[in-house]
């Protein structure tokens, strides 16, 4: 041991020592390429798999966050929608109501004109009856009368139709005139 | 202790550790000592890291967990920080490779009955250091073309007129020549100069203790011991360091390389 250090007189610790250059780089070749094939993926697959694995969970939660976000202002949404639809509805209920109490009331006032048009219609042709009724009866009356006053007999059926018309004509223009009065 | 070279005379005078303490004999044939630790140690890495990284699993237990940390040490916190995110994972196997390897191998120098680190040989550091230069000069060539990476490499921005003359030269020497060599006389010298530090407090405090034939100089021995156990602590932290800055300045420098402008 000591005779060896002593051999090599003035040792040169800078000294390029070729076989120990050629080792290093023979022995760090082999290092490198293992741990560039084995070593390195391994651990990146690790980083690759739990970025992967964190930005999912991540993910995911924002996803449901989202969802229950869309969910509320669906649920919002139809509340007001179901708000309008309240108001909505009253608002026709309310309309329905005041156009029926005015259709009603319309009908009510078409039913009273039409009792009163019937009641004038009916006094109209009572009148009427009455006129021609009377006509008839004053007609003979009248004839009967006059025979009697002038003593001469109206059987004649020209002479009586004559006699009964003039003074029908004369009948006719008296209500005229009292309508005047009226 | 590695105290080849340490008490070479007879007890009475004192051998100081040098040089030779680093020239270790042969274990067999031409094999010495830090060649079969090296060689040891790109087992090690590998089956270590490999038994963690293997699962790869999304929730990882203890051990992952650990691999995770050194790992992306590297991948963030030297390489994509050092070259940016676009190119960095190309770099990232070399530099895990770098980190590890060397880091090991200087740990080495603190762990019992191994006690050696390797990068106090030159030569294994001028090999690291050697393919750190091909890859960020060869990464630089390959993005910019010969000439335009020269021209990045020694023309700063904004800088015109004849102080090129200057500039020029001086910026090739210190990025293309110089970075090498220092980035392995760095990584050597703190492993040389910590491991003889070790050994000189070591045998320094044997010497005094055991071999003085003095018994005023035994409290100065224990001393010089309880110094031998501080400075230990310290290399622990140096030890990593070097391991650090041999990886971050190789990130560094194929960043710069492949860099667009300055």
């Amino acid at each position: 041991m000591h005779e060896i250090v002593l051999a090599s007189e003035e040792p040169m610790p800078l000294a390029v020592e070729w076989s120990e250059v050629v080792l290093a780089l023979v022995v760090f070749a082999i290092l490198f390429f293992l741990i560039r094939k084995f070593v390195v993926p391994a651990f990146e697959k690790a980083y690759a798999d739990r970025t992967a694995a964190i930005e999912g969970g991540m993910k995911e939660a924002a996803e449901a966050q989202a969802e229950a976000k869309a969910a509320l202002e669906k649920y919002t949404e139809q509340l007001s929608e179901a708000r309008h639809e309240a108001a909505r509805i009253r608002e026709e209920a309310r309309e329905q109501g005041a156009t029926i109490v005015a259709e009603m009331r319309d009908q009510a006032r078409e039913e009273a004109d039409r009792i009163t048009a019937t009641a004038h219609a009916q006094i109209e042709a009572e009148r009427v009856q009455a006129v021609q009724q009377l006509r008839a009866e004053v007609g003979g009356v009248a004839t009967s009368l006059a025979g009697r006053i002038v003593g001469e007999s109206l059987e004649d059926e020209a002479r009586q139709r004559r006699t009964v018309e003039r003074f029908i004509a004369e009948l006719e223009s008296q209500p005229q005139r009292d309508g005047a009065d009226r | 202790m590695t105290v080849a070279g340490a008490t070479i005379r007879a007890s009475e005078e004192f051998a100081p550790p040098g040089p030779g303490s680093f020239e270790l004999p042969p274990v067999f044939a031409d094999v010495t000592k830090p060649m079969i630790l090296l060689t040891l140690s790109v087992v090690v890495i590998f089956a270590v890291t490999y038994a963690m990284a293997r699962k790869s699993a999304v929730v990882p237990g203890r051990l992952q967990f650990a691999g995770e940390y050194v790992y992306g040490f590297v991948r963030n916190g030297i390489a994509r920080d050092s070259i940016g995110s676009q190119d960095f994972m190309r770099y990232v196997p070399y530099l895990f490779s770098l980190f590890t390897f060397v880091l090991l191998n200087n740990y080495y120098g603190i762990i019992p009955f191994l006690q050696f680190p390797s990068f106090s040989r030159a030569s294994f550091a001028y090999a690291l250091a050697g393919l750190t230069w091909l890859i960020y000069n060869g990464a630089g060539v390959a993005k910019h073309g010969l000439v335009g990476y020269l021209k990045l490499q020694t023309l700063p921005a904004g800088v015109t007129g004849p102080i090129l003359l200057l500039i020029v030269p001086l910026e090739f020497a210190s990025n293309i020549l110089v970075r090498p060599v220092t980035l392995a006389l760095r990584l050597f010298a703190n492993m040389f100069a910590g491991h003889l530090l070790l050994i000189l407090f070591a045998v320094g405090a044997e010497y005094l203790i055991f071999e003085s034939g003095n018994g005023l100089y035994i409290p100065v021995g224990i001393l010089s011991f309880v110094l031998g156990i501080a400075v230990s602590f310290l290399e622990v932290l140096i030890l990593f360091l070097q391991a650090y800055v041999f990886t971050l300045l190789s990130a560094m420098y194929i960043g710069s390389a492949i860099a667009d402008e300055h």
